[in-house]
């Protein structure tokens, strides 16, 4: 038992200092927004943007500290929080993450006349919850933060309030997240109920003691719990058969929300999944590895089929997204039937590079829509792309350079994601998977090179040439050289990802290889 | 500069289309003129190399070896590792020529978007000498992927009216059978690793191990078969062997003179060459399975005589043209099936033949195209009353890709045949009705386009060859008639990894040298001091 004295740490005060500031910013916004006059607002972004880096400074001094300690990871808040390299990548994901979708929103929302504090303030607050999904590895935090975030992203969705689209779209997203919130909400109180406790590590320990009691026959309650969960966590990740809400969702939210959702709020569902799936409930794993084999077909198959005839760019990159995360997910099949520990950390070192990767190359395929998006035009039909090269030579070709990294032509970044997913495949001899994986990758690269042939094989629709902003091209230019960087020189990004799985002494993963 | 040769070949077009991005589109004669000198200059680079590699022709080995290996990404155990043996040095002096021929014989043909033209060529030209160089296999497959991009949007951009469909079936073609070979390869370098503890793409290293799959109990004949299938889809569909041909007519038909010259003159060299590099050694037990080389023998000999039946048809010159290559690279694996000395020169040799002569007919057919803008052989005749030197011209070289004696195009087919021959007297004679066909669908297509009297009066007023035609052509007619005349050089420079690889794959063939390519005795003295980088299969 904790003594209550154990229960309140200065550290942990220092652990949570991105988490504080981002609030402190985020409710500063809301403040000034109030004195604000209508032509100042662009000082929120400035904000917003100052408080990231400043919660960026914060992760920095935290890993510092933890480097000082000697430790790979900490406990705080009496362990429902754990601060370890995993969480910590994660964190320096979003708040990258965020800091080019904030670039990419100050002209964007201009143009759209939506220029209002609060919406940079969602987005801080969304950023905290999470961080707290990252860090939390105790079920009621990470659900406290996968809602904190949620109900950000609802609002966000829906900020055009003048767009029916986007209200549509806000409104689908909220009644289908807060349904699966609530399957996963019963899930997780089954687990409780099976195990008695609300901490990953404890209630990996009891499922293993229990299985170990009989022979290996899960109790069928065990199963429910773990379906359950299962279908919450692949209903925030998007995957088939719970990815509907996605294309409307993405084609409706402000473009720069829409890439917002699909890096950063994404890479959030992906630490939660990691963490519940791959921590709390690896005992499982038999039963839960068929069934993400079966769902990342699924979900290859249906978005990629649905992504070849699509004409809206953002639905098409929507649709895009989630084939990437039937891709993902075979890295997860991976570590879950891995034997060996390095074949165990290659899956999941896959998708945390791929998550990587994939922030800069998609945020930087919505930047260059958002940039084409004028007072009459919305710029994301894929006949606005029409001879794009002839207006905007040089969106033109940042475009194609992100979309063939979509596609995983190397040497750019998007090839290394693919990379990493398919060595897990071979290396646990999941081979027609494999195969099945690499044949959707073709059928990728011609929806994508569909855009492209727009682009460069078409005559313009329209002449007027594009205007981007100084902070739109600041989100462009990062993602670009973020893009090229991984992709022609990947070995550093690789180690941090080595760095952020420390196979031997994470308690997220490491553990469980005895 | 020696230790150095390969990266400056590698890089000097890079270098040139980096400049060009910051030259104005508007000025089009320096966009020209820069694009050009950085052509001739990646020729001219290249030419040190012919006297410092003949010195070294007959060493064991890889030249001219640049790097470490898993220098590049140690994570994972890639590396920037380039060099050379005679085969690949051969097709890149080969690359190095046609690529300064395209891009000079597209000074007029090109006039919309040359800028963007120029620079996707140059950076073309770069990925196709990387695949020759590469000593990774991480590094060859960035450079066999990444050139699809430039060749895509030169299709796309600058085709003719089904240029959209061409372009996209050529690169999703491509794809396919790339990705295949890449995860056939993640399942060597696994292998590999659990045989010698280290994770590494180095090529060197894969030959060591990726041969023992085949004795492996763990694995076997049938994972062996498999991973040599995946290598093979990528490899046929490049090639293109039949039926995974059905790409490359529509590319070249549709892609620009230039990009069609390149297509036929390297691209579909990457897939003889993958097969040379990696198939045969990776694999030698396999390739040496009765059945595995009776299919790939068959499909060989399909396409020769598919290949030139579907010529003989054709309306469009280009079309015409694109068929016969099929017939022809049809002989070029009949040659690396044949897995004899001679099959297997002759096959390289017949590989430079067809980028020379192939490339020459390509650059034919755009200059009539260039100036009449219809590729109709019905609507031409008796040109060689107008334009009598582009007749002699187009002569030689419809000569040497049928394989007249005293040509290149003879000397490639004959040692092939008489490579598989000395395997199957079968196989040599179905193979040789494609010789006989060659010469029917181009001496009638000369017949039709050049000889009689002028019946479309659309014709009568067309020009000669300029000097810039006729020095896109001079070098080609020289190495045309060297070839033809004394081959011998080039079968010395073949010798070392021809016999190199013989040891791997065959290492009991009997008299393991090239009769007509050196005396006999020398050529066993030299084998026997070979210190193989390929060792024979069996010795650990």
């Amino acid at each position: 038992m904790v003594s209550v004295a154990q229960m309140f740490e200065a550290s942990d005060y220092l652990m949570s200092l991105p988490i504080l500031l981002l609030s402190i910013f985020a409710l500063g916004i809301l403040i000034m927004d109030l004195m604000m006059p209508e032509e100042m607002k662009w000082v929120n972004a400035v904000t917003a943007f100052v408080g990231v880096l400043l919660a960026t400074c914060g992760v920095v001094r935290i890993q510092h500290a933890l480097d000082l300690s000697h430790r790979t990871w900490v406990p705080a808040f009496v362990g429902s929080m754990v601060i370890d390299h995993f969480t910590l990548y994660f964190w320096y994901l979003f708040l990258a993450g965020t800091a080019v979708a904030i670039l990419m929103s100050v002209h964007y929302m201009d143009e759209e006349r939506e220029q209002h504090g609060e919406f940079y303030a969602l987005m801080l607050f969304s950023v905290v919850g999470m961080m707290s999904m990252a860090a939390g590895f105790d079920i009621v935090l990470i659900f406290i933060g996968l809602e904190l975030m949620a109900i950000c992203t609802y609002v966000l969705v829906g900020f055009l309030r003048r767009d029916r689209r986007s209200n549509e779209a806000a409104l689908k997203y909220l009644l289908l997240g807060a349904f699966s919130s609530g399957i996963f909400a019963y899930g997780l109180s089954l687990l409780y109920g099976l195990t008695g406790s609300t901490n990953l590590a404890v209630i990996r320990e009891r499922l293993t003691h229990d299985l170990a009691q009989s022979q290996n026959h899960a109790d069928p309650v065990a199963v429910l719990a773990l379906v359950t969960v299962a279908a919450g966590l692949l209903f925030k990740i998007a995957a088939v058969p719970f990815h509907q809400w996605a294309p409307d969702a993405y084609e409706g939210a402000p473009t720069s929300i829409t890439g917002f959702m699909s890096v950063a709020v994404k890479a959030a569902a992906w630490a939660m999944l990691l963490r519940v799936l791959g921590m709390g409930l690896y005992p499982l794993r038999l039963i839960w590895v068929p069934l993400l084999i079966f769902v990342s077909l699924a979900t290859m198959t249906a978005a990629n089929l649905a992504a070849l005839t699509q004409n809206n760019l953002k639905r098409l990159l929507a649709y895009s997204s989630i084939a990437h995360v039937g891709y993902m997910l075979l890295g997860v099949v991976a570590y879950g039937s891995a034997i060996e520990n390095a074949a165990m950390t290659d899956g999941v070192k896959g998708i945390l590079l791929y998550l990587l990767v994939y922030t800069f190359m998609n945020l930087g395929a919505f930047a260059v829509i958002a940039s084409l998006r004028r007072r009459d035009v919305i710029g994301d039909d894929i006949d606005d792309f029409a001879g794009l090269f002839a207006r905007a030579p040089t969106e033109a070709v940042l475009m194609l350079v992100f979309l063939l990294s979509l596609a995983g032509i190397p040497p750019l970044a998007g090839f290394w994601g693919k990379y990493f997913i398919f060595l897990s495949l071979i290396e646990t001899r999941h081979y027609a998977l494999a195969a099945v994986a690499v044949l959707y990758a073709v059928f990728g690269l011609y929806y994508y090179m569909r855009i492209a042939s727009a682009m460069f094989m078409r005559q313009a629709l329209d002449t007027e040439p594009v205007r981007a902003g100084g902070a739109m091209w600041g989100a462009l230019w990062v993602s670009l050289a973020a893009t090229l960087a991984i992709g022609v020189y990947p070995e550093p990004f690789i180690r941090m990802v080595n760095w952020s799985l420390n196979a031997t002494q994470n308690p997220a993963f490491a553990n469980l290889i005895k | 500069m020696q230790n150095h040769i390969l990266s400056i070949i590698l890089f000097t077009p890079l270098a040139g289309a980096t400049l060009l991005l910051f030259v104005p589109k508007e000025s089009k004669h320096a966009i020209r003129w820069i694009a050009n000198l950085f052509a001739l200059a990646g020729l001219l680079v290249s030419l040190p190399l012919v006297p410092w590699f003949w010195q070294q022709r007959f060493t064991a080995g890889f030249k001219f070896v640049e790097g470490t290996a898993n220098n590049w990404i140690p994570s994972i155990g890639a590396g920037y590792v380039l060099g050379i043996d005679g085969i690949s040095f051969l097709l890149i002096m080969l690359t190095t020529l046609l690529g300064w021929i395209s891009i000079l014989s597209s000074w007029t043909a090109i006039e919309d978007r040359i800028k963007e033209y120029y620079v996707w060529f140059l950076v073309l030209q770069t990925g196709m000498l990387g695949v020759f160089m590469a000593l990774d296999f991480f590094l060859f497959f960035v450079f066999w992927e990444a050139m699809l991009v430039p060749m895509y949007l030169l299709i796309g951009i600058w085709g003719g009216p089904r240029k959209l469909y061409a372009a996209i079936k050529f690169f999703l073609y491509t794809l396919l059978g790339s990705v295949a070979m890449l995860l056939a390869v993640l399942f060597l370098y696994f292998y590999n690793f659990h045989q010698t503890g280290q994770y590494t793409f180095s090529i060197p290293a894969l030959y060591q191990t990726a041969p023992k799959i085949f004795h492996d109990p763990a694995y076997g004949v049938e994972y062996a078969m498999l991973l040599f299938f995946a290598f093979f889809l990528a490899f046929a569909i490049k090639v293109p062997m039949f039926p995974f041909h059905t790409w490359l007519p529509d590319a070249h038909v549709e892609a620009p003179t230039a990009g069609s010259v390149i297509l036929a003159g390297v691209l579909l060299k990457m897939g003889t060459y993958g097969f040379i590099r990696f198939s045969l050694p990776f694999f030698p037990d396999v390739v040496m399975h009765p059945k595995v080389r009776s299919w790939m023998i068959a499909l060989s000999i399909v396409a020769i005589i598919y290949g030139a039946l579907v010529s003989l048809m054709q309306k469009d010159m280009k079309k015409l043209v694109a068929y016969s290559s099929v017939s022809h690279l049809g002989f070029c694996t009949l040659g690396i099936f044949a897995l004899n000395p001679a099959g297997l020169s002759g096959s390289v040799l017949q590989q430079i033949n067809h980028g020379i002569s192939t490339g020459a007919l390509f650059l034919i057919v755009g200059i009539l195209y260039e100036r009449r803008h219809t590729r109709e052989i019905a609507e031409y005749g008796g040109i060689s009353n107008v334009m009598p030197l582009y007749a002699t011209i187009t002569m030689i070289m419809f000569l040497s890709s049928m394989g007249l004696p005293l040509l290149n195009g003879f000397v490639g087919e004959f040692t092939i045949l008489q490579g598989t021959f000395m395997e199957n007297r079968t196989w040599a004679a179905l193979a040789v009705l494609g010789v006989v066909l060659a010469a029917a669908y181009l001496l009638w297509l000369y017949q039709r386009v050049f000889f009689g009297t002028v019946t479309n009066p659309k014709n009568e007023k067309l020009l000669d060859l300029s000097a810039r035609e006729v020095l896109t052509f001079v070098p080609l007619i020289v190495m045309a008639l060297w070839i033809g005349l004394y081959p011998k050089p080039f079968f010395q420079i073949l010798e070392q990894p021809v016999n190199q690889l013989m040891a791997t794959v065959r290492p009991n063939y009997p008299g393991a040298s090239l009769a007509h390519a050196s005396t006999p005795a020398a050529s066993a003295a030299r084998t026997g001091g070979q210190a193989t980088m390929i060792p024979a299969k069996g010795s650990n």
